[in-house]
């Protein structure tokens, strides 16, 4: 299979936070979801691979082109959404969309008008006074508006309700029934992705903790409770994310075969959703966060 | 056709949906030749992942309940049904022996099973 995205041994270091080496794969026609909590390292690596900001060392190929020596010719071929509003809130719909067009040889004003209708965009409208859902439409309605082959989208549902979401998630869908696109999707809310996702790259204090199909994921892995005496005989580290109360433990597993071997049906075991796969990798070890 | 997932469901998406089409093809719903969804529609529609269904399309095909042609899509294959038949066939002996076996165990005569059958047969 062709890659659309790879990314190899990339790596950004700041003062207070660094990218360790990290490596992503993305095949044509699928749909990746990057996620991890806040300050994990999402952004950054989506900054790079947009050209951003300047990696410290590694490679990034889209398209199978290097990004640094192609960034436009890649750029053309990206459709980018982004959280935050990247527009000039001063400007109607109509005339942001007329400074962005432009700069995209294959903007297609027809396939803009469709959007613009089916997402009811508010054409005349100063960006400043639409809600936070009709910015991303709109925002979605460039990226889907220049035939664009990868979509890099930075947690473009955040900040939304529900209906806004599954919207978004179907025109996501739509877009896949071309096998030649591409969506990698950075979120926190993985409750999006539990559906629709193809693969999932779990990323963690600027690693990579895992990258799999969905399916692989929620298959192999596992919610293991129990009660704490079953604990002294075990080696805690088939454990992920171990946390004991007074009356009980509970962890995650990579592998549910592996703790039915070991603790037969002495514990309970539980199909993990995708947010506790994520919160058990990444939470802080024993610390519990109360109020004081 | 008809496809209803469960999200609740410990059976994976993916079987859940080999085991529908299946089940359709083998009660005639589905017929020989019937042109099947293709594995991006199917996901679009029942909201899941393209890898997903692409994985229950491999499995019905390496089962030989459709066969696929590259380019024009899949299509439920011919002569599965009897050969669906056989295997089940197959299986309800195996398990009627297994049934036998300790029913010998225990003393249940042939008549004691027998009727069991009846009664749960008939439910």
């Amino acid at each position: 299979m062709e890659n659309i995205l790879e990314i190899s041994n990339l790596s950004k270091n700041y003062k207070d936070f660094s990218l360790k080496g990290i490596d992503i794969a993305l095949e044509k026609g699928y749909i990746m979801g990057f996620i991890g909590p806040n300050g994990s390292g999402k952004s950054t690596t989506i900054k790079l691979m947009m050209n951003l900001i300047k990696k410290d060392s590694g490679t990034i190929k889209i398209f199978g082109l290097d990004n640094d020596q192609n960034n436009l010719a890649i750029k053309e071929r990206i459709g980018f959404v982004y959280d935050e509003n990247h527009f000039y809130e001063e400007l109607t719909v109509k005339e942001m969309k007329d400074v962005i067009s432009p700069f995209y040889r294959r903007w297609d004003e027809s396939v803009f008008k469709q959007y613009a209708k089916d997402f009811e965009l508010p054409l005349n409208k100063e960006i400043k006074n639409l809600s936070k859902g009709m910015k991303m439409k709109f925002s979605l309605a460039i990226a889907l508006s220049h035939h664009a082959e990868l979509f890099i989208m930075d947690e473009p549902t955040s900040g939304l309700d529900p209906l806004v979401r599954s919207e978004l998630l179907e025109v996501l869908q739509s877009l896949l029934q071309d096998e030649n696109k591409s969506i990698f999707f950075s979120t926190h809310i993985t409750s999006d992705l539990d559906k629709i996702a193809d693969f999932i790259t779990l990323i963690h204090n600027g690693e990579i903790i895992l990258s799999k199909t969905k399916d692989e994921l929620l298959e192999e892995y596992c919610l293991v409770k129990g009660s704490k005496k079953l604990l002294s005989g075990h080696r805690p580290e088939n454990l992920i994310g171990l946390k004991q109360n007074d009356y009980g433990f509970e962890a995650l597993s990579s592998s549910k075969k592996e703790i039915i071997k070991q603790f037969g049906d002495s514990v309970m075991i539980e199909k993990p959703t995708l947010e506790d796969i994520m919160v058990f990798y990444t939470r802080r070890g024993e610390r519990r966060v109360s109020s004081y | 056709m008809n496809i209803m997932i469960s999200n609740t469901s410990d059976e994976p998406i993916y079987l859940q949906i080999v085991n529908q089409i299946k089940e359709q093809i083998v009660q005639g719903e589905l017929e020989e030749s019937q042109l099947l969804p293709s594995i991006r529609n199917l996901a679009k529609e029942l909201k899941i992942s393209v890898i997903t269904t692409k994985r229950a399309y491999d499995e019905l095909e390496n089962e030989g309940f459709i066969v696929t042609v590259a380019g024009k899509g899949s299509y439920v294959a011919a002569m599965n049904k009897e050969m669906f038949r056989e295997t089940k066939v197959k299986m309800i002996e195996e398990k009627m022996t297994e049934a036998i076996a300790t029913a010998k165990l225990v003393g249940v005569t042939l008549e004691e099973l027998q009727d069991m059958l009846k009664i749960i047969y008939e439910g």
